[in-house]
């Protein structure tokens, strides 16, 4: 998609200006004289202690929503994932407070610090998804309410005097609750991961997965796999967004093999062997979550939050925020604060 | 993977969730993508503007220069001239563009000759106002100049009225870092009257050079004091204007091969600090690269984007 009369004029401003500066071809380093390599570190490779100095004080934000029917263990498992309450557990609901008649969406927000890095970590719940006797387009106030965070992070971006930095209230993973029936998907399953693959990461987990013996899980797992397969559901990692041979193969080993992450979460500690372990203790024994003989937590933990946190939010800036961004450029003519404005006047922001 | 996991060092110790090594995370996207980095040089003719550079960075960015006489020189207008190299060191890539204004100062009239340097400038914030805007967001290339190594002539009692002009014209658009070329004219004495003289003239004039960041007061105790003591041996804003010397030759001092200038009366060695500021400024160079290309996007090119959006919104 291309932007028509602006981008010509401005084209057309630029070449009043200066004259094209001469670029000379780019030159590989070469030493100069045989020792060079003797007399020549610069220091180029402190940039990355800089950068990663900078890290550290900025501190950094991470918004992670959860999907799921009542009852999943959804609040559990991110308390889990995080080692904190983060997540008020629906189990300490009061009696009086029903399930809502609609998906509500509750944003609560902490501050976590480790080795000296500190996230700003949102946890959005949807209470009431999948809970209605008729849930059709219960999925819709959640992607609204993605589509919201982006337009708020636009507004904030083409604003004439813009923030330093952005606060980042974008949606950057959506883990979805599948229920452990051991059968297949159910429809809701599909047509929610359907229209919320196009706008966000998806994690797809099998919760409660210590209701499945292991070839249970290996069989559900694979037909989870390929029913998403067959429907042309795209989850998080995403084939067409592997940058590289080296991400590719890593990648192609999570998307086959690991997922959907069959998951069991506990804020209980036991101890066994000695150790402290949380898990959940049944009277045919005690189920540990982190042991990856028990259930494969340790695995979505070590991918969300030890590999790919980083990636989970350039994959939405990247992609899914300028997706959004590309389509209410061509949409309605414009952008704030200039929305009536006419086209010929649509120059520097547009 | 396995190389991001194992460099969690407290692994699976109780509470330990892991989000501690987010910024391995970002470091090895970063080494994957590399840098860019571009940085211009202003200056007469003949300061040693070039040979710094190639000192600098250990390489030789001009293989087929032509250095002018002055009858062509009256003709000349400034021009800008771009080089790119690209720099590899312990596996870090980055992309440096050195941009060169020759011709600057060199006429008999020099009063328009920082205008096509300004017009330089501000067009790379404006082409890149223009990516920044566009629907194709993925690749855009930042060719904003990120810092200005101004040259002062050895040669002057301080700063001369197009050096004042210059800087005062250029302070708001891009970081101005001065630099006393040729400083090998200059005994120690002579070199520290100058400085001073020309920094008190800076101030006079309201001229914003280029502030290195200071330790912040939130940091923790410790690292406080490794930097107090980094500091008191290394006080970069006591050394700016930086005196340096530039030399791509080699000379045998002690058995040791060194870049220096050979004179009658001894060899001046580009690389000690006795002799002059050239280490201190490659040091601060290549220890604030990061922190001048965040005062260019945060603060010049801020600055650019909300005049040009208030001149043509209304």
């Amino acid at each position: 998609p291309h932007a028509g009369p602006v981008e010509s004029k401005n084209e057309a401003a630029m070449s009043e200006l200066v004259p094209e500066p001469r670029q000379k071809p780019v030159v590989p380093m070469k030493p100069m004289g045989i020792n060079a390599n003797l007399l020549g570190y610069i220091g180029i490779d402190t940039i990355i202690e800089q950068m990663r100095k900078k890290t550290m004080k900025t501190g950094f934000d991470f918004n992670i929503m959860v999907v799921g029917q009542s009852g999943l263990g959804k609040s559990t498992l991110v308390n889990t994932l995080f080692k904190s309450q983060v997540s008020r557990k629906s189990s300490s609901w009061n009696r009086e407070e029903k399930i809502p008649k609609t998906v509500e969406i509750k944003a609560i927000g902490h501050v976590i610090e480790e080795g000296g890095v500190k996230m700003k970590l949102t946890v959005i719940d949807t209470p009431g998804f999948g809970d209605q006797i008729n849930n059709e387009n219960c999925w819709e106030p959640i992607e609204k309410y993605i589509n919201e965070q982006y337009e708020k992070f636009l507004k904030e971006e083409v604003n004439i005097a813009r923030k330093k930095r952005i606060p980042d209230t974008r949606v950057h993973c959506c883990l979805y609750f599948i229920s452990p029936t051991g059968h297949s998907l159910r429809p809701l399953d599909l047509e929610f991961m359907k229209h919320l693959s196009k706008v966000v990461n998806i994690i797809p987990v099998i919760a409660k997965a210590d209701t499945m013996t292991l070839e249970e899980k290996t069989e559900f797992k694979q037909r989870v796999r390929k029913e998403l397969e067959v429907n042309g559901i795209e989850f998080y990692p995403q084939k067409e967004f592997d940058e590289d041979l080296e991400d590719k193969t890593e990648n192609d080993k999570i998307r086959q093999e690991s997922m959907p992450f069959a998951v069991v979460g506990s804020d209980k500690e036991y101890q066994v062997n000695g150790k402290r372990v949380l898990g959940r203790k049944t009277p045919w024994g005690i189920i540990e979550v982190e042991n990856l003989t028990h259930c494969e937590f340790a695995l979505l933990r070590d991918f969300v939050i030890r590999t790919h946190l980083q990636d989970l939010k350039e994959v939405t800036h990247n992609i899914h925020y300028e997706t959004y961004r590309a389509k209410r450029l061509n949409d309605n003519g414009g952008l704030p604060p200039m929305t009536a404005e006419t086209e010929e006047n649509h120059e520097s922001n547009l | 993977c396995t190389q991001l996991l194992l460099s969690c060092q407290f692994s699976d110790s109780a509470g330990y969730v892991g989000f501690a090594n987010l910024p391995n995370q970002v470091h090895r996207k970063s080494v994957k993508k590399g840098f860019e980095f571009t940085l211009m040089v202003v200056g007469e003719s003949g300061l040693g503007k070039s040979t710094l550079i190639n000192s600098l960075f250990l390489t030789d960015l001009y293989p087929e220069r032509y250095i002018p006489g002055a009858a062509e020189k009256i003709e000349r207008t400034v021009q800008i001239e771009a080089s790119t190299v690209e720099i590899e060191e312990r596996g870090v890539k980055l992309r440096l563009t050195v941009v060169d204004t020759p011709g600057y100062g060199d006429a008999i009239n020099s009063q328009d000759c920082f205008k096509t340097i300004i017009q330089y400038i501000d067009n790379q914030f404006e082409r890149y106002l223009h990516d920044e805007s566009g629907l194709n967001r993925r690749h855009i290339i930042d060719n904003r100049v990120h810092c200005c190594f101004y040259f002062i002539s050895p040669f002057g009692h301080g700063l001369k009225p197009l050096d004042v002009e210059f800087m005062k014209a250029l302070h708001g658009k891009v970081n101005i870092v001065p630099v006393i070329a040729k400083a090998d004219t200059l005994t120690l004495k002579e070199r520290e009257r100058l400085k001073r003289r020309v920094l008190d003239e800076i101030s006079e004039h309201g001229i914003r050079i280029y502030q290195l960041p200071d330790a912040d007061s939130d940091e923790d105790e410790e690292f406080k004091e490794q930097t107090r003591v980094l500091k008191a041996s290394f006080t970069p804003n006591l050394f700016i204007p930086f005196a340096v010397i530039g030399s791509n030759q080699l000379i045998e001092v002690k058995g040791k091969k060194i870049r220096g200038r050979l004179y009658p009366w001894g060899v001046v060695e580009v690389e000690n600090p006795e002799h002059n500021d050239f280490l201190k400024l490659r040091t601060m160079l290549v220890t604030h690269m990061q922190d001048l290309q965040e005062v260019t996007q945060d603060l010049h090119y801020e600055n650019f984007r909300s005049e040009r959006l208030k001149r043509t919104g209304k």
